[in-house]
């Protein structure tokens, strides 16, 4: 077992810092697999893992305590109220729905594209998609006053002959999570097998070796195999790529197609999906730069990986600051007296702080990421990202809470204000996130071995 | 009314089928207190079981039969009273802290685990038999109506009341009768939840002990003696206003039975001005009854006639039908009100003037001078422009004018107003005199003085408290508790165990008026029986039965004495034909009192000259909350959660004050984030010391109040009103002195540093420039009668992809539709109460309203507007405009019920289709289908959507179950509900003209369907009906120019449509 040590130049070179590949030279096949099988089949779990795991765990009770009292008592228990109707529950399912953007974005889009950097972090980006799409699947369910009567939005063969009705923006989002979920799952599930199959073999105890061959579901690694292969992927890659952009689509069609100053307005699905994708990266640099650390993966997860999702961050940042600029000169060009009495609102109503707020975490703050030192500063990209994460989680705040404050009747404002069992619920479906990506972390090779040995395959090619 | 609301007359059968219902409802758990079980004429004594020979009795059975002998026993009167007198102490353990009823049953139940049931509390099997005999008139599922009446102060609102199988569900008003012309008022709405309120008292005690009836008539008849032997010396009788003629022949019996006891009788929330204001003008007390329709010219003198004091519902009729407007050529009347603080009568009044209390009666002085009746009074100062244009005005219209002085006033004020009238030949003409209503107008201050200071004496042994709460009501300087206990004897009636109760040695619990015979009087002296819709839900008594414990014959019914009595008062040939007509009707025929022929005898300059309060110190006004009254409805739901008129607080009564007093004390307040403006405010508290003692209490500026005046409302901060009214709000009776009963001075009021959440149900009243309420005045209408359309947006149907002309509503068919004229409405509330009783709409508490979580499916809005003048259209909402106004804003009230869109935004964005559309128009929801996402609500651009947060219906209380209206689900949590436009009543309407002409069909009549709002506005401000039919009175009304959409730009296409208020201010007036 030869693992070389890093040899990664000096980041802020800028002649060497072009040459900082997406894997750190001197890996063969063996060590990558070696390296990234270890983690799963050999690392003992450690106290640094289970304390993790053990707080997250602990929030995921929070959640599962907080889903409990809300069925047994109602969604009395969270601050919604008439006029706002909406509260934290859909600002979560937002804000969740569109940190689960990235992953399928990198997985197919840059597949498609043929980016090589996306290989090592794809597979843990395709994770968090779906651990982001659970938790924000958890939202529309719970958020209903009867959830036990949620299947009525699903189009089963009723006795009655009912069916939902199909000019509502929420039943198109039932449709548009349900198939991102599936073939978010699907496309995550099928990059996986390769790697099944070497933890199958490589598995010290049986019952793992019988775990991961089931689920490797008989690869062997045949040509053939891999031909079949490489053409599900693509397929599914190609059947992913139009729902990264129809997903977030649907759900700000929630807000566009109804009434409410502040939601109705035709900017929402770009301005949407771009913020979705701001999300996402920062989300998944969140993720990345502790764990690369925890497991000793700056080799596989390098400074270029980093800055290229930072670049990212950045260009959606700004698509999300036209958004917002936007918003206030179609209010004032339509000349709509609810659209510019809400604009002005943003800026000197109750709740204007939260604006202000917004504005300095996704617009102003990120600006940052124009510098070449920010960019490639691992603890700046990781503040940066967090910051980004809250704006995010604040922009959809805004939107859904505040523009239902103050709409049409002056006689029926009023204002919201969250109460314990919302935040649990939030913190909650974080714990039930981070559980997830524990497990995920100690269950499953976080990065594709297979995809890494064709990089290492590259590599050579490169050399020769 | 309606085909369908067949009035029955009513008689003993439905008495014993209500009872009958009643044991079937589940009621029989509270068995021990059936009066019915307890035959009237078989004396307590004469039966009696000692516990060892139930014992004796239960040991000899076994198995399936001691099952069944307990459950005998249980029903058995004899042993339940037998249980209470063995126990007692168990049984009212917490008697002093008020009658819990969950301890109640709790403790009912105990005892009979002691006897040796185990005490599984699985109720006894019943079986529900379908009538036998089906009593004449009754279809099952159908409703009946009978007529009976509201007794309520000087006054009785004739009602109509639905009986489900049994069941009262629903108060109406009575168009024959001449208090109600077929309106009611929120009290008379919400009047049938205290029937059911499960916090009354159920039983008669004694020192808190539970007794039987029976055992109160032996004690009764033991004291009768006593005190007969002493001829009456210390028995003395409290009432409040009483205008039965029947109570009043008992008593007067009992004070010919007993010379030297004495009646006394203290009604707390209205002055004695107006009987001494009488006198000053008559020389004797009279009773004063203003003829509204002939009246052009209104001056109000501080009085809320629309809303408070005798015959307001009628009144209010009156009124608003001199200013139901056809075209731009009709007329109108014209009101001017003097007041301390808004009223609705002052709010929509076409000029208001705040002043003081005690300034109005110098502003009536002034009047008095300028119209030439003599004295010499300045008017107060800055009111010599509106007093000269008053005056003019008045003078003008000589005999078609009216000046009405206020309740809570004095007597001078009174009487001024009477030699003005007399002046201005308005006497016989708009107002009349006619003898007193009450049964014995007394002074009541005198009256209750003499009382107390002959309980301070020891004078008083025996003392008979019918139907009020002097603990609580009496000034403080009285210090009436501590006199209570000088009395041996206290004998309390009422229908909770309140303040009172607690001092008084037996307690009888009071029947409700839909549980009792009896009759009252109304404001105009008619008389009306009191007929009863079920029979008494526990063991309560009526005043009179009371009475005649203490007289010759304790055991004649209220039926048999009632029939007795209008057989001597009304000899005809055929009583029966008499009494079927008189229940029938809801009147005896004919009996308003004549008026009284002679003008006041008042000169004005005999008035003692009197100096008015300095400019610059605060009056302290004691006033009767538009809720809770005086606190007798502190423990009813339904008008603790009413947003009230004005300021529209629940749950909560605050010190009123002025902005600019709340400038000058740096009183503050903040919108809390919860709730917010629809919600919750957090104001601040003072401690208000008058009279050497204090209250704390919280407050809130209203604008329009009058400069340093502070409104102390009455009727809360009890400390025994039930589960729903102990311990809201502040007791302003704590700092109110008989010197000062409604207006006092001298006092401070002082920060305390502390806050204390409000619940209000709206706080921002600007409209922000937008189009929601239109208004204008009669000179602007007549010069632009297309005023409430101007700066109107609505986008041509053309830019809709889905043309309205292409999918018409079929024009065979109904297209319900309402029309709301704001011209009309003055915010009264009745429509609201009457909304919740219909449909079945839950309370949810303070802490719910806070959250901005209210239920009532009709609201009403109110606005403020910027000047005299201003219609809606125009209020820029510019801060600085706004703020020299809230001194006197104009204030517009607007109610908002489901605006039933053609075009509705709820129904494009539900996901389950649970809201959608009928084909006459009506947005239906689906209760079943309802997934509760809330979405509707938040596209709603009219926010009448509510939704059950929480469960918060009531399942569990049986006595909540029987008041619920059948045909109206009761919604759980969940779920979206709004108003329907009463769809119930739509569908009986359209049962009943299906059937009609032998099942051929007719088409449904305009009028067959009336709406619970619209059916209980007094001012007939809400019509309903089909717009498809041009002859309809709502297609009438919508065919008027005056007629526009709230926000008629969103191209909702709401069914719902309103009449622009039209104001009529005097020229002269108009600012420049």
């Amino acid at each position: 077992m030869s693992v070389p040590t890093t040899n990664a130049a000096p980041a802020n070179h800028p002649e060497i810092r072009r040459l900082v590949p997406v894997l750190a030279r001197g890996y063969t096949y063996e060590s990558v697999t070696e390296k990234i099988s270890d983690v799963v089949l050999k690392r003992p779990l450690g106290i640094p893992w289970l304390a993790g795991f053990a707080l997250a765990f602990s929030f995921l009770m929070v959640l599962t305590v907080a889903v409990t009292w809300l069925i047994a008592k109602g969604v009395g228990i969270w601050g919604i109220n008439i006029p706002i109707g909406w509260g934290f529950a859909i600002v979560n399912f937002v804000w969740w729905i569109g940190i689960g953007h990235a992953g399928t974005l990198i997985s197919a889009i840059l597949f498609l594209l043929n980016q090589k950097w996306r290989t090592s972090i794809n597979r843990f980006a395709e994770a968090m998609t779906l651990f982001a799409v659970a938790c924000a699947g958890i939202f529309p369910l719970i958020h209903t006053g009867r959830p036990w009567m949620a299947y009525y939005m699903f189009p089963y063969p009723s006795t009655m002959g009912i069916w939902p009705q199909f000019r509502s923006p929420l039943i198109w989002d039932v449709f548009a999570v349900s198939t991102y979920g599936t073939v978010s799952l699907l496309f995550w599930f099928v990059g996986l097998i390769p790697d099944l199959a070497t933890l199958r073999d490589r598995a010290p105890h049986k019952w793992q070796a019988y775990i991961f061959g089931g689920l490797a579901m008989g690869w062997r690694g045949s040509a053939r195999h891999w031909h079949r292969y490489q053409s599900a992927y693509m397929l599914l890659a190609g059947l992913a790529t139009p729902l990264v952009l129809s997903v977030h689509t649907v759900v700000s069609f929630d807000f566009s197609v109804a009434i409410v100053p502040g939601w109705h307005t035709t900017i929402f699905p770009p301005y949407f999906v771009a913020g979705a994708i701001y999300s996402g990266f920062a989300m998944v640099l969140t993720i990345a730069i502790p764990l690369r650390k925890a497991y000793g993966l700056e080799d596989f997860i390098t400074m270029r990986h980093l800055e290229n999702m930072a670049k990212v961050m950045l260009a959606t940042g700004l698509i999300v600051a036209y958004g917002y600029f936007f918003e206030f000169f179609l209010a004032r060009y339509s000349g709509n007296k609810f659209d510019m009495f809400l604009v002005d609102q943003r800026l000197h109503g109750p709740y204007a702080p939260y604006y202000y707020a917004l504005i300095l975490c996704n617009i102003l703050t990120p600006q940052l990421l124009w510098i070449g030192k920010v960019r490639r500063s691992v603890f700046m990209l990781f503040i940066l990202s967090l910051v980004i994460n809250l704006g995010m989680w604040l922009e959809r705040f805004v939107i859904v809470v505040i523009s239902l404050t103050r709409d049409f009747m002056p006689s029926a404002w009023g204002r919201y204000s969250a109460t314990a069992w919302d935040y649990a619920t939030l913190l909650g479906t974080m714990g039930l996130f981070t559980t997830l990506l524990f497990l995920f972390a100690r269950a499953l090779p976080a990065i594709s071995i297979a995809e890494m040995r064709e990089l290492v395959a590259h590599q050579a090619g490169e050399h020769e | 009314m309606d085909e369908h609301r067949q009035k029955i007359e009513g008689h003993h059968e439905e008495h014993d089928t209500a009872r009958a219902h009643a044991h079937d409802g589940g009621l029989r758990v509270l068995g021990a207190s059936d009066p019915a079980a307890t035959p009237a004429d078989e004396p307590m004594t004469s039966r009696t079981m000692d516990l060892a020979a139930v014992r004796a009795k239960l040991q000899a059975k076994t198995g399936k039969q001691y099952w069944r002998s307990l459950e005998e026993l249980a029903d058995d009167p004899h042993f339940t009273e037998l249980l209470q007198r063995e126990f007692p102490r168990q049984a009212p353990a917490e008697w002093d802290e008020g009658v819990d009823r969950r301890d109640f049953l709790k403790l009912m139940a105990a005892s009979l685990a002691f006897a040796g049931l185990s005490g599984c509390g699985l109720a006894p099997e019943g079986h529900i038999v379908p009538y036998v005999k089906q009593p004449d008139g009754m279809t099952l599922g159908k409703p009946l109506f009978f007529a009976t009446v509201m007794p309520f102060g000087a006054d009785a609102v004739g009602v109509l009341v639905e009986s489900h199988e049994g069941r009262p569900t629903k108060i109406e008003g009575n168009p024959d009768h001449p208090s109600s012309l077929g309106g009611t008022n929120a009290f008379a709405q919400a009047s049938i939840l205290d029937l059911y309120d499960p916090d009354r008292a159920q039983n008669v005690t004694n020192f808190g002990e539970l007794r039987g009836w029976q055992q109160f008539l032996s004690s009764a008849q033991a004291e009768a003696a006593a005190i007969k032997t002493r001829n009456g010396a210390g028995f003395r009788i409290l009432t409040g206003t009483i205008t039965s003629p029947l109570v009043a022949e008992e008593l007067q019996a009992l004070l010919k039975l007993y010379p030297q006891a004495k009646w006394h009788q203290w009604e707390p929330a209205v002055s004695d001005g107006g009987r001494e204001g009488a006198k000053l003008a008559f020389g004797r007390y009279l009773n004063t009854v203003y003829r509204l329709e002939k009246a052009d010219v209104i001056l109000a003198l501080d009085a809320d006639f629309l809303a408070s004091g005798p015959g307001n519902v009628r009144y209010m009729r009156e009124f608003y039908r001199r200013r139901k407007l056809t075209g731009p050529q009709s007329e109108m009347n014209r009101l001017y009100v003097v007041e301390p603080t808004p009223t609705v009568t002052g709010a929509t009044a076409d000029h208001r003037l705040p002043l003081r209390a005690s300034d109005v009666e110098f502003f009536a002085r002034a009047l008095a001078a300028k119209l030439g009746l003599g004295g010499g009074a300045a008017a107060p100062a800055g009111t010599e422009k509106w007093l000269d244009a008053v005056a003019a005005d008045l003078q003008k219209h000589r005999g078609t004018s009216l000046v009405v002085a206020g309740e809570q006033q004095s007597a001078e004020l009174h009487a001024l107003a009477h030699a003005i009238n007399a002046a201005l030949g308005n006497s016989g003409a708009t107002v009349v005199q006619t003898e007193p209503v009450e049964a014995a107008p007394v002074n009541h201050l005198q009256s209750f003085t003499e009382l107390c200071a002959d309980m301070y004496d020891g004078k008083v042994d025996t003392l008979l408290i019918l139907g009020t709460n002097p603990v609580y009501t009496a000034p403080q300087d009285f210090d009436f508790a501590s006199k209570m206990q000088k009395v041996r004897n206290a004998i309390h009636l009422s229908s909770h165990f309140d303040e009172t109760a607690t001092y008084s040695q037996w307690h009888i619990p009071e029947s409700h008026y839909l549980e009792t015979w009896g009759d009252a009087r109304a404001f105009d002296g008619t008389l009306s029986v009191i007929q009863p819709l079920i029979a008494p839900l526990y063991a309560t008594h009526s005043a009179r039965e009371v009475l005649a414990a203490f007289g010759e014959k304790p055991a004649v019914s209220d039926y048999d004495a009632l029939r007795e009595r209008l057989k001597a008062a009304y000899p005809s040939g055929d009583f029966d034909k008499f009494w079927r007509k008189t229940l029938n009707d809801g009147v005896v025929a004919n009996t308003a009192f004549a008026p009284v022929a002679g003008g006041a005898k008042f000169s004005v300059g005999s008035l003692a000259a009197a100096k008015p309060l300095p400019a610059d110190q605060i009056e302290f006004i004691f006033r009767p909350d538009p809720s809770v009254y005086d606190g007798r409805f502190a423990n009813n739901g339904w008008l603790q959660e009413l947003p009230k008129p004005v300021t529209k607080l629940v749950w909560d009564n605050a010190a009123l004050v002025s902005p600019k007093t709340a400038e000058e004390q740096k009183l503050t307040y903040s919108i809390a984030s919860r709730g917010g403006e629809h919600g919750q405010v957090v104001s601040n508290v003072v401690d208000i010391s008058l009279s050497n003692s204090k209250v704390t209490a919280a407050v809130w500026t209203l604008p329009g109040q009058a400069e340093n005046v502070v409104v102390l409302p009455l009727g809360y901060g009890r400390s025994h009103a039930g589960y729903t009214g102990t311990n809201k709000g502040f007791n302003a009776y704590a700092v109110r002195t008989s010197q000062a009963l409604f207006t006092a001075t001298g006092g401070t009021m002082k920060k305390t540093g502390d806050n204390y959440p409000l619940a209000c149900t709206q706080y921002h009243f600007n409209m922000e420039g937008r189009k929601i309420l239109s208004s204008g005045t009669l000179a602007e209408y007549r010069a632009n009668p297309n005023f409430a359309h101007e700066g109107d947006e609505k986008p041509p149907d053309s830019d809709s992809l889905y043309k309205p002309q292409d999918f018409p509503y079929p024009a065979d068919k109904p297209a319900w539709g309402m029309a709301i004229d704001l011209n009309s409405c003055n915010g009264c509330n009745a429509c609201v109460v009457a909304c919740v009783s219909e449909n079945n709409i839950p309370v949810v508490g303070k802490d719910q309203v806070m959250r901005g979580r209210e239920m009532h499916w009709i609201r009403i809005d109110r606005y403020y507007t910027t000047s005299q003048s201003a219609t809606s259209g125009k209020a820029t909402g510019d801060p600085s405009e706004y703020n020299a106004s809230l001194d006197n804003p104009e204030t517009f009230f607007q109610p908002v019920p489901c605006q039933q869109c053609e075009n509705a935004p709820c129904e494009q964005v539900c996901p389950v289709g649970a809201t959608v559309h009928s084909s006459e128009g009506l947005n239906d929801m689906v209760y079943n289908r309802c997934i509760g996402t809330r979405y509707c609500s938040n596209n709603c651009p009219y926010k009448v959507r509510r939704f059950n947060f929480l469960r918060f219906q009531d399942w569990e209380t049986p006595q909540l179950k029987l008041l619920r209206n059948p045909e109206v689900t009761v919604r759980s949590r969940g779920v979206m509900e709004k108003c329907t436009y009463c769809v119930q009543r739509i569908s009986n309407a359209r049962i009943e003209a299906e059937k009609a002409n032998n099942g051929s069909g007719r088409p449904i009549a305009d009028g067959d369907i009336v709406t619970a709002c619209e059916a209980a506005c007094p001012a007939e401000a809400i019509v309903f009906g089909n717009q498809n039919d041009p002859t309809s009175r709502v297609a009438k009304l919508k065919a008027q120019q005056r007629n526009y959409t709230i926000l008629g730009e969103l191209n909702a296409r709401p069914r719902t449509t309103y009449l622009a208020a039209v104001r009529n201010p005097n020229p002269e007036l108009e600012r420049a």
